[in-house]
């Protein structure tokens, strides 16, 4: 499980999270909306150590990551993956390899067990037969799908997603954020997602958390967090309405 | 008053800063550079970037330096009589001056540069960050191989700046302006001792060094935007020529 306590960070001088208090529950799909510039991708970065607090600890599992560095903190993100804003491909590098590159790099795998994983998890995000594609050659939804490829098949306890429908079309959108439930649900990592999608992200998540002033100010399950009453959450939800939870998702 | 005296200090101390970072940076990526997993194919492709891909325009800079030594010093050795000490001007000038600063030189402006703009990109665009993600150490995966690719690279290129100059200074010398063969090659070997090749050789390793190490750091560092790449790469051919210009001389001080 990932565990934030009372974590604050500045950025420029300027106070970015202020306290923030979080649990992530462990195989469930976390959403945390919030304002632009409310710092949502920095509290992201922040459970993967990519950023390191001021003050605060993180924990991941019984291990706190704040202070770590080196070799100790690679041992952590051995749990992990992460989807990027903009997918992050390694753009020398054609799609093929941009997926087999943490199974070469970090599992030091060769040969025809990495084609076959490579080729099932292309497979798996609808890029079949596009391996041979350099990232310059994608369009930007193709390219997220490429990304998510990458995260996945490293088979991660934890993959974190960074606006993933973010600059795509409504139906682009709808289709990643379908592919990403599916995976969730099929290999049942923790999920945790920055998104600005609302209502979408209601129907898709098992839990939704509101970033405010630097601090987690609502955290509830999609049905209860659209029925709360504080009015500026409900303002900033009731913008782009709600949607009916799907059945399988209810309770 | 106070307040410049105050805008002075807080420069002072940014610079002091910014001097610490990179030297960690390099102390780091020397502690990378000997731990498993040791990625050969990585520092090949870095030798063949900044070594192979840098010979055509060292052999030409190297072709029209001694050339132009050769015109230079054969007019200016005429006066006094001594065409026959061509040879040895042209030879020392390039292997213990002109090789290891002007290949460096070249080097910084066709392969540092890139590299600054190739990590300051992956900067910019998230990929270092996924590498941290991967739990790959990006000191380890880019910079690293960069650092040996510079280290190896340069001091080959100097040497093959060397040859050319020489031989760019005998097609001026001998076949042009009518100086001896035999003075010009023999007034070279008699003239060139070792140490004049170690410290050509001393030189060009550090300026690898210096040039690797800058170019990499502006690149880590790059803000994130268009505008900070650009500057981080100005930057990174600016520091790196000035520093190569510095070392020179006080590696050329301790060497005489």
């Amino acid at each position: 499980m990932i565990r934030l306590v009372g974590v604050e960070k500045k950025l420029g001088g300027q106070p970015v999270l202020q306290g923030v208090d979080l649990s992530i529950p462990v195989g469930k799909l976390t959403t945390i909306i919030g304002r632009s510039g409310e710092g949502k991708s920095v509290l992201l970065k922040h459970m993967i150590g990519l950023m390191q607090p001021d003050l605060g600890e993180v924990w991941v599992g019984d291990v706190e990551i704040s202070r770590l560095s080196g070799t100790r903190l690679n041992d952590v993100r051995k749990q992990f993956a992460m989807l990027f804003q903009g997918a992050a491909l390694f753009d020398s590098l054609s799609v093929f390899e941009n997926v087999a590159f943490p199974l070469r790099e970090k599992l030091r795998m060769k040969g025809p067990g990495v084609t076959k994983r490579v080729e099932e998890k292309l497979e798996e995000v609808g890029l079949a037969g596009m391996g041979h594609k350099f990232p310059a050659e994608l369009s930007g939804g193709m390219r997220k799908r490429a990304g998510l490829a990458r995260a996945l098949v490293m088979e991660p306890e934890i993959i974190l997603f960074d606006e993933p429908t973010t600059g795509l079309d409504p139906l682009m959108a709808k289709s990643i954020h379908d592919l990403i439930v599916t995976m969730q649900r099929r290999f049942g990592f923790t999920a945790i997602m920055v998104s600005h999608e609302i209502p979408e992200i209601f129907g898709i998540s098992d839990w939704v958390a509101m970033l405010r002033k630097g601090k987690i100010t609502l955290m509830a399950t999609a049905a209860e967090f659209q029925r709360t009453t504080d009015p500026e959450i409900h303002e900033f939800i009731s913008v782009g309405g709600t949607v009916a939870l799907p059945a399988s998702l209810v309770g | 008053m106070t307040n410049v005296i105050e805008q002075l200090g807080q420069w002072a101390v940014s610079r002091v800063r910014e001097m610490g970072r990179m030297l960690l940076f390099m102390l780091s990526t020397f502690a990378w550079l000997v731990r498993p997993p040791f990625r050969f194919h990585q520092f090949m492709k870095q030798l063949h970037f900044i070594g192979y891909k840098s010979v055509f325009v060292v052999v030409l800079t190297a072709g029209f330096t001694g050339m132009v030594l050769a015109l230079q010093g054969y007019y200016s050795l005429r006066k006094f009589g001594s065409e026959g000490l061509l040879g040895s001007a042209v030879a020392l000038s390039m292997i213990r001056e002109l090789g290891p600063v002007l290949a460096a030189l070249m080097v910084t402006a066709r392969a540092g540069s890139a590299m600054t703009a190739e990590i300051g990109i992956m900067r910019i665009t998230e990929q270092i960050d996924a590498l941290d993600t991967m739990a790959i150490n990006p000191m380890q995966y880019l910079v690293a191989p960069k650092l040996v690719g510079g280290l190896i690279g340069v001091p080959l290129l100097v040497a093959l700046f060397d040859v050319v100059g020489i031989y760019g200074g005998s097609l001026v010398g001998v076949d042009l302006l009518g100086v001896s063969e035999g003075a010009y090659w023999n007034s070279m070997e008699s003239a060139v001792e070792w140490k004049d090749v170690y410290g050509g050789i001393l030189k060009s390793v550090s300026f690898g060094l210096i040039i690797s190490w800058v170019c990499c750091y502006k690149g880590f560092y790059t803000r994130q935007s268009a505008e900070g790449l650009g500057r981080a790469t100005t930057e990174a051919v600016v520091l790196s020529s000035v520093l190569i210009l510095v070392c020179d001389y006080f590696l050329t001080s301790v060497l005489l």
